[in-house]
């Protein structure tokens, strides 16, 4: 995008970052992707790295976010993109390697993609978003569904007898001592966003610096297949999904802690 | 170099290395193990990529990893691990970058067992994974041709963008004969990457590998373009060897260890004044039609010697088109077939031709079982 000279007087407070990519995207109105998408891309820009990343996109809603993000993307096949991004990454250490994964993608299907990527401490950045739910089929059970919750597949609720509980991924791949670096953020409201953003620059860092494996998780809304207001949405992240997956810094490499906050004790925990 | 005693499975990823192999993903199977192990020891010391991945699935997805960032990468495994890489094979495919994969192939369906098996080849030759595909396939007899078709491998894949495969079974994977090494290929810088390798979009737009094509229309151009690619590898990449075909009556056409052993019954049945000579296809695929059809018009029969119930002698049926009797003996399940069992099925093959040609509608599948005693 060619950058616009602010009118006498005026600062350019705002504008698109250069890392993502000028064109409309598929994402339902109210869909918090668009959020993780420019944050992701604004801490490219800010670390100046645009040129030396490589992007793998999953398969679900962010199936095409090498339409998005202005740079080098390979794309995945369905919970694979931990493993791809570890062949690229290992024969390309130079470079920042990042996957962009729902929570079908990472949590179920490539449950051993992501724990073995985390055990051998790659160095990758994963920004997982999480939620609960599969967009692209349209709106199935996933693997973070909250118990009770109501899916195509689980169309009288998620019932933990016959459909098990939801996985809390940030809890599961903070025990594995390859991650260096493993937060949960949300993104329904500006405070939330900010964090977020700080997050994702330190999951990036974390890989510069050769530290391990970094993932940050992001509550995140899907209006359409929940059925709600996009409004809806985001308080259905802060009461129903917060409490469930906790915000917090599950393992955060020493100096580089952000809230510093233990994660809070998990609510109605099985 | 000097020939050496190797084994089959060492010599092929020590070929690999000496062929510039800067990546290898893989997961132990037998019989294939010591590819992995090797692999394990020398990667590392050569300061190139190795990592034990915690599957098959993982393994085929680094390997699709490493090549779209455009070195020279492979796997290795052996049959039910195979079947596991579909998926990614069929990415690889769908993505149009480099790979190779060595295949040591097990006595199957399921687990099955660890013996010597050719039960692989209509996965590996008929392209496996979802997908209008081809691989090119090499399947080689001795360990010596093991060595050369993998540096070959990598050469194949990289001119057509497509993964290579070397189709061998398990007793070449564990066998040792002299052998000699190729000369150690110097690495290609890493600045001197493929165009079309994801580098980083340093001084040019992002590019994106990807197996997508949404709209129908363009999917099955791109499928075109694949086809057409397929056509270039047939009428250009075909290998095969002849043996003893030189007034031959009689035409055995095998691959790999069951072309070997048939060289041992083609002496035996020549003994006794059988004219029989051997086709031994060196790819699979692309597939060698041509020869196999003028053979088809040179010989009165041809038998179709497989370790598997049947499966490169519907090909050879494909291609021959009834011009000429196409029986088949094969040996399943991990049996490696004697030559005495070739020499029988070529003798019975042969009191047929004398006691009258045999219909090409009469062709009856020989099993073990039925081969006279």
């Amino acid at each position: 995008m060619i950058p616009r000279p602010p009118e006498p007087g005026f600062t350019t407070v705002y504008q698109h970052p250069d890392a993502l990519a000028d064109v409309p995207t598929h994402y339902c109105p109210g869909c918090t992707h668009g959020i993780a998408h420019r944050l992701v891309a604004e801490v490219l820009d800010e670390m100046g790295v645009r040129e030396e990343t490589i992007g793998v996109a999953s398969v679900g809603c962010s199936v095409f976010a090498y339409n998005y993000f202005d740079v080098d993307f390979a794309q995945a096949a369905h919970g694979r993109a931990p493993a791809m991004a570890t062949g690229i990454k290992r024969v390309s250490p130079d470079k920042l390697v990042f996957t962009y994964q729902g929570d079908g993608d990472l949590a179920s299907i490539g449950a051993a993609e992501i724990l073995h990527a985390a055990a051998r401490g790659e160095k990758i950045t994963v920004v997982f978003l999480n939620n609960a739910i599969y967009g692209m089929t349209g709106g199935q059970m996933a693997p973070t569904t909250l118990a009770g919750q109501k899916t195509t597949s689980s169309p009288l609720g998620r019932d933990p007898a016959s459909q098990g509980y939801p996985l809390r991924m940030s809890e599961l791949l903070a025990q594995v001592d390859g991650a260096a670096y493993v937060v949960r953020r949300s993104l329904h409201d500006v405070v939330q966003i900010r964090r977020a953003k700080k997050a994702i620059r330190t999951a990036f860092e974390v890989q510069q610096q050769g530290l391990g494996f970094a993932m940050v998780e992001l509550l995140s809304s899907c209006p359409t297949n929940w059925g709600v207001t996009p409004s809806e949405a985001l308080d259905f992240i802060a009461k129903e999904m917060v409490p469930a997956f906790p915000l917090g810094d599950y393992k955060v490499p020493e100096g580089m802690a952000e809230t510093r906050r233990r994660p809070a004790k998990t609510e109605g925990g099985h | 170099m000097a020939r050496e005693l190797l084994k089959g499975n060492v010599a092929f990823a020590e070929a690999a290395i000496r062929a510039g192999c800067e990546a290898y993903f893989g997961y132990p199977i037998t019989p294939q193990t010591e590819a992995l192990e090797h692999m394990a020891k020398r990667m590392p010391e050569l300061g190139r990529a190795f990592v034990q991945a915690e599957s098959e699935v993982a393994a085929i997805n680094m390997v699709y990893g490493a090549a779209t960032a455009g070195v020279r990468v492979m796997t290795s495994s052996s049959s039910p691990g195979v079947s596991l890489m579909m998926e990614g094979i069929s990415y690889i495919a769908g993505s149009e970058v480099p790979a190779v994969l060595v295949d040591i192939m097990r006595g199957g369906p399921g687990l099955g067992n660890i013996a010597p098996a050719q039960s692989d080849y209509n996965q590996m030759v008929k392209g496996g994974g979802h997908g209008d595909f081809r691989m090119i396939v090499l399947a080689p007899a001795t360990v010596q041709e093991l060595i050369d078709l993998t540096v070959d491998a990598f050469d194949l894949a990289e001119r057509y963008r497509c993964m290579a495969v070397i189709l061998a079974d398990g007793s070449l994977g564990q066998m040792m004969e002299p052998a000699e090494l190729p000369p150690m290929q110097s690495l290609r810088p890493r600045e001197e990457r493929p165009t079309w390798a994801l580098t980083g979009a340093k001084g040019r737009d992002p590019q994106t590998i990807s197996s997508i094509h949404l709209i129908p229309e363009e999917e099955e151009a791109f499928n075109t373009e694949l086809q057409a690619k397929y056509a270039t590898i047939e009428a250009n990449e075909v290998r095969f060897e002849e043996h003893e075909l030189d007034g031959a009556r009689i035409a055995v056409v095998a691959f790999g260890t069951s072309a070997r052993l048939s060289k041992t019954a083609i002496a035996q049945a020549r003994a006794e004044s059988i004219p029989v000579g051997l086709l031994r296809p060196i790819t699979l695929y692309p597939f060698p039609q041509e020869r196999l059809r003028r053979l088809a018009d040179e010989v009165d029969a041809i038998l179709v010697v497989e370790m598997n119930a049947g499966q490169m002698v519907e090909d050879v049926e494909r291609v021959t088109q009834g011009r000429v009797p196409v029986r088949f003996f094969g040996r399943t399940g991990g049996v490696v077939p004697m030559p005495e069992e070739v020499v029988d099925a070529v003798r019975t093959l042969h009191d047929e031709l004398l006691t009258g040609a045999p219909k090409p509608d009469a062709a009856p599948r020989t099993t073990a079982e039925e081969v006279p005693a």
